[in-house]
């Protein structure tokens, strides 16, 4: 344990001591928590489009209104040539261009079905099916409208299943909330995997390792000595992270927060167990790097961060089960925005032991004092 | 002479198809300032690294301190101080933490370490600069600083990799002070070398070519055997047969 002792105040006196990185240690969770949630939104804002107006009616001019009202709309131009709608939007001058066919007015002033459509920039899927869902949103709640002036008898209004949607977790479907968990899973992943790992190729690379390995240190001394401190490190980090969620962002603690923090030291066993195990495979800081970063991207986008793994095909959803990040995202949303309890989650948390009891051997074995 | 130090027979070290070491065999007794020259890539650091634990060899036997290098490497490292060719301290810590943190490793108590640091400094005259970062020391203070780290826990043999490369000549006079010293206090110096006039200090001096030992005797003996003036002549002699390059 003596031996521990001087390992682990040498790492501190090291970390805190590195003018570069120590800054970023601090800085991370706020960077990242500010800017990913703010930039990684999927709510809609102002969508320019370009009118087509065949009709040049009131009726006309009314839908024109009524998208522009609903703040989810701007009419950037008006032409009465299609191709010179989709110009501007191969430009990407605006999104949308909406063409209102000639008869629109008479068509719908007596009871005829009519018809306007929206060509929409699908260049970005998910923002093409935004701006599809609001923009046919507000079409049909106009065609009700107008269908009510129109009839004079009640009975033409069509009977009709109107849906009453309720957001369960998450009232407002705030994009915020879903991500913030997720962010601070990368977070954490980073310190675990990044910074442990590259400690001991650095040591390699710098010659500082060999004086070490003609000392009588024992392996678990040593692999001790580089893991607690980022251990520790990434904890205070999930803490800071969590701080500024609940405070900054209103994420709520429905769930409990210590429950979080323990699995949480589980989940930095895995990802530490990784970045060790990588250190053990390679010469340089470079090459430690690429593969860490390789691994890191390949986790996050098969980790539900971004996109949920449900709609993945098969074999990505089988991967998924091998995907600490996966595992450790899903628990933060469920135990922070659900009120998850350990009943509910313990089958992730089994994986995650599962996998730090599998990688944490695995990279102390294959880290040896002599070359062989 | 009672039981060697250093004990190899028929030691080999190959990577792939290339033998690096082939085959030495030699003895290095008590107390001894045992020289190990050599061309670049004749295989000296190959060789020290395998008896210092660092590398397995491929073939034959050796002890340490009558430990054997492949079952008891850990018994070796107890008893060994190992300076490397490159300097390999830590640059961000200071001169004291340095010192506190291989004290530690060596299983040192905070007292014994306290006492040790004290003697260390003041021996190296560094008492001002004993809260500096390494990194910032003239490369000379920095040897010194790990050749006396080697001998914080008073090992039986200390192994010196190029201690004095880069090195100017009056350090180098000091360091070779020193050997003699801990010499004299009955450690054993196995030392690496391209001065050939440090050589000549060495009680006994091992010229390796291209994997071999060539010759192994007092720098007089070697002298005589070759009949040269001095043992530059003689290393020059039996290097320039190398068919290994640079």
């Amino acid at each position: 344990m003596q031996t521990i002792r001087f390992l682990l105040q040498k790492e501190f006196l090291q970390v805190f001591r590195n003018k570069a990185m120590l800054p970023i240690i601090f800085l991370m969770p706020i960077v990242q928590l500010v800017l990913l949630s703010f930039a990684a939104t999927y709510e809609l804002r102002e969508v320019n489009f370009h009118l087509v107006d065949f009709d040049q009616s009131a009726t006309s001019q009314r839908l024109v209104n009524k998208l522009e009202v609903s703040g989810y709309f701007n009419l950037q131009s008006r032409s009465f040539d299609i191709d010179q709608g989709i110009e501007e939007m191969r430009k990407n001058e605006i999104r949308m261009v909406l063409v209102i066919p000639e008869d629109f007015d008479r068509n719908l002033s007596s009871a005829q079905p009519s018809t306007v459509q929206m060509n929409i920039d699908a260049v970005d899927g998910a923002t093409a099916g935004l701006i599809q869902a609001y923009g046919q949103s507000i079409i049909q709640d106009f065609s009700s409208e107008i269908t009510t002036e129109v009839s004079t008898n009640e009975f033409a209004q069509r009977a009709g299943i109107e849906i009453i949607p309720a957001s369960w977790y998450n009232p407002n479907l705030d994009y915020i909330q879903y991500m913030v968990p997720g962010i601070l899973v990368v977070l954490v992943s980073m310190i675990g995997m990044f910074l442990s790992g590259m400690n001991i190729v650095r040591e390699r690379e710098i010659g500082t390792i060999e004086q070490l390995n003609v000392t009588p240190i024992k392996r678990y001394q040593f692999i001790t000595g580089k893991l607690l401190p980022f251990w520790v490190i990434g904890l205070f980090e999930l803490g800071l992270g969590l701080a500024i969620a609940h405070f900054g962002f209103g994420i709520p603690f429905v769930g409990s927060v210590w429950l979080l923090f323990a699995i949480g030291g589980i989940y930095l066993l895995v990802v530490e167990g990784i970045g060790l195990f990588i250190s053990t495979i390679t010469h340089t800081q470079q090459q430690a790097m690429f593969i860490a970063w390789f691994i890191m991207v390949v986790f996050i986008l098969m980790g539900g961060l971004f996109t949920p793994i449900e709609s993945m095909p098969g074999w990505a959803q089988e991967l998924a089960v091998i995907n600490p990040v996966a595992h450790f995202i899903k628990i933060m949303r469920m135990v922070l925005l659900k009120g998850a309890g350990w009943a509910d989650i313990q089958h992730l948390v089994g994986m995650l032991t599962l996998m730090a009891a599998v990688i944490l051997p695995a990279a102390i074995f294959r880290y040896r004092k002599a070359t062989s | 002479m009672n039981d060697p130090m250093i004990k190899a027979e028929e030691l080999t070290r190959k990577f792939g198809d290339f033998t690096a070491v082939d085959h030495i065999s030699f003895e290095v007794g008590a107390g001894e300032i045992f020289g190990f020259l050599g061309a670049n890539g004749a295989g000296k650091t190959t060789a020290m690294r395998m008896l210092t634990g660092l590398l397995v060899p491929t073939e034959g036997e050796a002890t340490v301190a009558g430990y054997d290098v492949y079952k008891q490497p850990e018994q070796i490292k107890k008893r060994i101080g190992y300076m490397s060719q490159k300097f390999s301290l830590y640059e961000d810590l200071t001169v004291r933490e340095n010192i506190r943190l291989y004290g530690g490793i060596y299983d040192l108590g905070d007292q014994q370490i306290k006492q040790k640091s004290d003697e260390l400094v003041n021996m190296l005259g560094m008492n001002e600069l004993q809260n500096k970062m390494i990194g910032s020391l003239p490369l000379g203070w920095k040897q010194k600083l790990a050749f006396s780290v080697a001998l914080l826990h008073e090992p039986d043999i200390v192994f010196l990799d190029e201690p004095t490369g880069g090195v100017d000549p009056i350090t180098r006079r000091q360091f070779w002070e020193q050997i003699y010293k801990v010499a004299e206090e009955g450690t054993t110096v196995f030392v690496t070398t391209h001065y050939m006039d440090e050589a000549e200090y060495c009680d006994r001096v091992s010229i390796m070519v291209d994997g071999n030992i060539d010759a192994l005797d007092t720098p007089a003996g070697l002298k005589e055997e070759f009949e040269a003036d001095d043992i530059e002549e003689v290393f020059i002699r039996l290097a320039r047969g190398a068919e290994r390059g640079e």
